[in-house]
């Protein structure tokens, strides 16, 4: 099976500590840590262990820059066959609709029976993988939990509900879905992998290559514009109780059926 | 003269003539020992490589203190002195034993030497021998089956009990001892009964006491005890020979080159594959043990050479606390792995995963790498190599545990577990009240003597910066002229090594120790354990490291740090922090200081200096969330209850987190606190301004 999946490298939320930029629209990026988007890394484990059962290929995909590479470098450590970078200056500033078109592009010059996206990025609202699939007329399930490959073209894939339920549903082949964290337990990958393909080609791909028009990705195509950034301010929310072992054991368990938490 | 008792090599067995029964006898026993030792030693040769043979002297000493010396066995009394009167028996009755078998072939042989008064005394040595081995079977046998002692329980997850298997090789010691014991008195009866003159049998001896017992046997029922008994210690001696390498008593013929073999160094991990240089390392293929040939020689041996004494796992804190970590089990796992893919016969089955048929994940990763096991071993079989060398064949196939893989990718990108900003290294040293009271130099342009190495949990942990702030109130106290090296430090790597993540470690280990000499510090100080170990023996050229509590020790031995009198009446004792205590031998310098504290009351728990009983973990252990019926902490603060302490003094930051933990967690608090060392000495410390004002006084 042919898979393709879509990453993105984000600054890593749960090791840095974000501060707004003098402008106050953005993040002070000093010192800033990236990796990959978590969900986008089970999304590739799933593409290896289905590889690993069936064979195949798992090729990662990303839009950006070359210190995108990275993340790139990153997943084929941990065994993807395949990278490539989508990179051209007139990509830059492309919302989510712009980012779907330049996948698009690249999606049709393969031939994949599957393409993964990360249920959502950390930096992002869980759209382009819906819109891929919309501008391929793929069909979509989002949530994803499971798959399991059944015969003749069709997966069955379980979808995240609400309150921990699962909906379970057949799709057919080539499709896209968008993964769930916890799907799996992604593979560790340390220095040593990233080592060992520091010097394997990546292709880049630019606008003239993915035949992309301009008017179509960019700033200038981009219909969604950020116009601030806003960080929550600390509040003192923290009530501390400082009765007997047995006081707040009672107090807190009140606390928590109040909120609805034990029924 | 007619020979009153005819002698074995005779002697006529079944219309055999006996000298050529015995010979025959003596040549397939040969046989089937040499082809049975050479099919064991057939893994050894696949094994990885490990260079055992530098300094040979060391190693002959070694040899003299543990094998022949026995030194580990009267750790517990009664299993050791058994065991050092069967060893004692073995060694004397060696000759005994070939002179015996020589007379099968050769009538009236006697080892040159060993004739005339010489042989009449080594006679009555053997015969006691023998008589204390037999003993010791029945001892050893009554221990086994009415006392049953704890250790040797196998729980059922591996397998059944061993006890059966232990019975049978115990018999097989008793019969051999009382074989050759018949066959001496049968013949003394005889020639005593024709009036001739017997070899002394010394009172009391087993031989002696069949002697007595058989004075009014008939001369041809005598004649046939004789001949039978002969026999039957030919035929067992040499069905144990062969039996023996498929059980624990292999460690018969293997201790001793288990022994002479054995690691020489404390504290230190072997390398990834021996024999392949630091810069070469990225070639290597794979890394760590992923099937069992993945083990060196050296750890193959240690399989072969357990005796199945269950020391290790009755010290072991994981298997204490009930983790799905037994050191016992991980080498007779591998050792029976070994039997089965080495069979005796065929050809061997190899290159099967060990991890996920052998061991299990949570298995290898249980081990908090505290030492117990080695330390107690007789056979100085290593663990923590093997544990090692197995997470690092983990780790190189990615499967490293969930809750492990954040903070080891924090400290690729920002040098520390938490993901804490670099830039804030050395932010503990400026904070709150301590910045202004005690200037901290960071050697980043500024130059000292000495380097604080301060490590990541001291310098992010809100609980553990006040150990830091502590170490350098007293550094400055004593007139240290000290600086660290802030931001330019990164994580010691010590745990990150001992996950088996060796390139990460390496990374780590290269860039501090640049970051040390670009700081010019002659001389390394740290309050970490785990600092301490890494610097002194994973990290190479880097200036002589000491651990705090050395520091204080000497200055109080110096004169420099003098204390007040401990103002109450809590009862203290000290925990020896592994990285310290087992791995480094620093036991007594952090007792010296408290009992320098004038009226501190001061008691042992039960399990103190190289028993200490692990914390629970550094480093990385304080991610891993292991499956456990109680964690090893509480059942350490247990044990400081047990020994009468209120007070629990430790000297690593890490114990720290995981005893104060503890303590919450076992209901003790307020009845039970833990400091560090080093917060103590700075609570306790006379300062200067203060020193002058009794001066004053006095006068």
């Amino acid at each position: 099976m042919e898979i393709l999946v879509c990453v993105k490298r984000v600054l890593d939320t749960s090791e840095n500590e974000i501060e707004l930029d003098r402008e106050g629209t953005g993040i002070e990026l000093d010192e800033a840590v990236y990796s990959i988007n978590e969900p986008d890394n089970y999304a590739v484990e799933e593409a290896l262990q289905i590889v690993s059962r069936l064979g195949g290929k798992v090729t990662v995909v990303t839009v950006g820059g070359e210190d995108d590479e990275e993340v790139l470098r990153r997943e084929m450590a941990m065994g993807v066959h395949q990278g490539a970078l989508l990179s051209d200056a007139a990509f830059s500033g492309s919302d989510a609709k712009g980012i779907a078109t330049i996948l698009k592009s690249f999606v049709e010059k393969g031939a994949y029976d599957l393409i993964l996206t990360g249920v959502q990025a950390d930096d992002g609202g869980a759209q382009v993988g819906g819109m891929l699939a919309a501008m391929l007329d793929y069909p979509f399930a989002s949530l994803v939990n499971s798959i399991e490959v059944l015969f003749g073209g069709k997966l069955k894939i379980s979808r995240e509900i609400e309150g921990g339920n699962r909906e379970i549903n057949e799709i057919e082949l080539p499709c896209v879905l968008s993964i769930q964290t916890g799907i799996n337990e992604p593979r560790y990958v340390g220095m040593r992998g990233i080592r060992a393909v520091a010097s394997v080609p990546i292709p880049t791909y630019g606008a003239s290559e993915l035949q992309i028009g301009s008017g179509t990705v960019g700033s200038l195509a981009a219909k969604v514009k950020r116009l601030d950034y806003v960080v929550p301010t600390l509040a003192k929310g923290a009530e501390m109780l400082d009765g007997s072992r047995e006081e707040n054991v009672e107090r807190v368990t009140e606390l928590i059926a109040a909120k609805g938490g034990l029924r | 003269m007619v020979e009153a008792i005819q002698s074995p090599a005779h002697a006529t067995y079944w219309l055999i003539q006996g000298r050529l029964l015995f010979l025959i006898i003596y040549l397939l026993g040969a046989a089937c020992f040499s082809y049975i030792v050479a099919r064991r030693l057939q893994p050894l040769f696949r094994g990885e490589r490990d260079f055992r043979l530098d300094q040979p002297f060391r190693r002959l000493g070694r040899v003299l203190q543990f094998w022949l010396g026995q030194w580990k066995h009267p750790r517990y009394r009664m299993a050791g002195t058994i065991h050092l009167l069967i060893f004692a028996g073995f060694l004397i009755l060696a000759t005994r034993a070939f002179s015996v078998l020589a007379l099968g072939v050769s009538d009236g042989f006697v080892i040159p030497g060993l004739s005339g008064k010489t042989g009449h005394i080594y006679g009555i040595v053997a015969d006691y021998a023998s008589t204390v081995v037999f003993f010791c079977m029945v001892v050893a046998a009554i221990r086994r089956l009415a006392f049953k002692p704890e250790r040797y329980a196998v729980p059922a997850r591996y397998g059944k009990g061993h006890s059966a298997d232990a019975i049978f090789l115990l018999a097989l010691i008793a019969i051999l001892m009382a074989a050759d014991s018949l066959f001496e008195a049968s013949q003394a009866a005889g020639l005593w009964q024709q009036g001739q003159t017997t070899e002394f049998l010394p009172v009391l001896s087993l031989p002696w006491m069949l002697n007595k017992a058989l004075l009014s046997t008939s001369l041809p029922k005598l004649q046939s005890l004789h001949l039978g008994a002969y026999l039957i210690h030919d035929l067992t001696f040499f069905f144990l020979l062969c039996y023996r390498p498929f059980g624990i008593q292999f460690h018969v013929e293997t201790s001793l080159f288990s022994v002479f073999f054995a690691k020489l160094e404390r504290g230190n991990l072997k390398p990834v594959r021996w024999g392949i240089p630091d810069e070469h390392l990225d070639q290597v293929k794979s890394f760590g043990v992923k099937t069992f040939e993945d083990f060196t020689w050296k750890h193959m041996l240690d399989f072969y050479s357990c005796a199945d004494c269950g020391r290790c796992s009755d010290n072991c804190p994981s298997n204490a606390a009930g983790r799905p970590l037994s050191p016992r089990f991980l080498t007779i796992k591998a050792r029976d792995y070994a039997f089965q893919h080495y069979p005796m016969f065929g050809s061997a089955k190899n290159g099967q995963a060990l991890v996920g048929n052998v061991y299990s994940e949570d298995e290898i990763w249980s081990c908090t790498t505290c030492g117990a096991c080695e330390e107690e071993c007789p056979l100085l079989v290593e663990y923590i190599d093997k544990i090692v060398d197995l997470r690092r064949g983990l780790v190189d196939e990615g499967n490293v545990p969930q809750s492990v893989q954040k903070p080891l990718k924090a400290l690729e990108s920002r040098g520390n577990p938490y993901g804490k900003m670099t830039k804030k290294r050395a932010d503990w040293a400026s904070a709150g009240k301590f910045g202004p009271a005690c200037r901290v130099k960071v050697l980043n342009g500024e130059s000292a003597s000495t380097l604080y190495f301060v490590d990541s949990i001291t310098s992010y942990d809100d609980r553990i910066q006040a150990i830091g702030q502590a170490t350098a109130k007293i550094l400055h106290h004593v007139g240290e002229d000290f600086g660290i090296l802030g931001a330019a430090e990164k994580d010691s790597g010590h745990e990150v090594r001992r996950f088996g993540e060796e390139t990460l470690f390496r990374a780590l280990r290269d860039h501090n120790t640049q970051a040390i000499h670009d700081s010019g510090a002659r001389h390394i100080v740290t309050s970490d354990p785990h600092a301490y170990n890494a610097l002194k023996h994973d990290y190479k050229d880097v200036p002589p490291v000491e651990h705090i509590s050395q520091v204080i020790a000497r200055e109080v031995k110096s004169g420099r740090i003098k204390f007040h009198p401990a103002k109450n009446d809590k009862v203290y004792t000290y925990h020896d922090p592994c990285y310290l205590g087992r791995h480094n031998q620093i036991y007594d310098d952090p007792r010296n200081v408290l009992d320098a504290i004038p009226g501190l009351k001061r008691v042992e728990m039960r399990r103190s200096r190289d028993r200490s009983f692990c914390c629970g973990g550094g480093g990385l252990m304080l991610f891993y969330e292991p499956k456990e019926e109680e964690r090893i902490g509480v059942k350490r603060v247990r044990m400081a209850a047990e020994a009468g302490a209120n007070v629990i003094v430790t000297a690593c930051p890490f114990c720290m987190v995981n005893l104060e933990d503890a303590i919450k967690v076992a209901g003790l608090e307020g009845k039970m606190t833990a400091i560090d060392l080093a917060e103590l000495t700075d609570q306790q410390i006379v300062r200067e301004s203060q020193r002058h004002k009794e001066v004053a006084w006095r006068f």
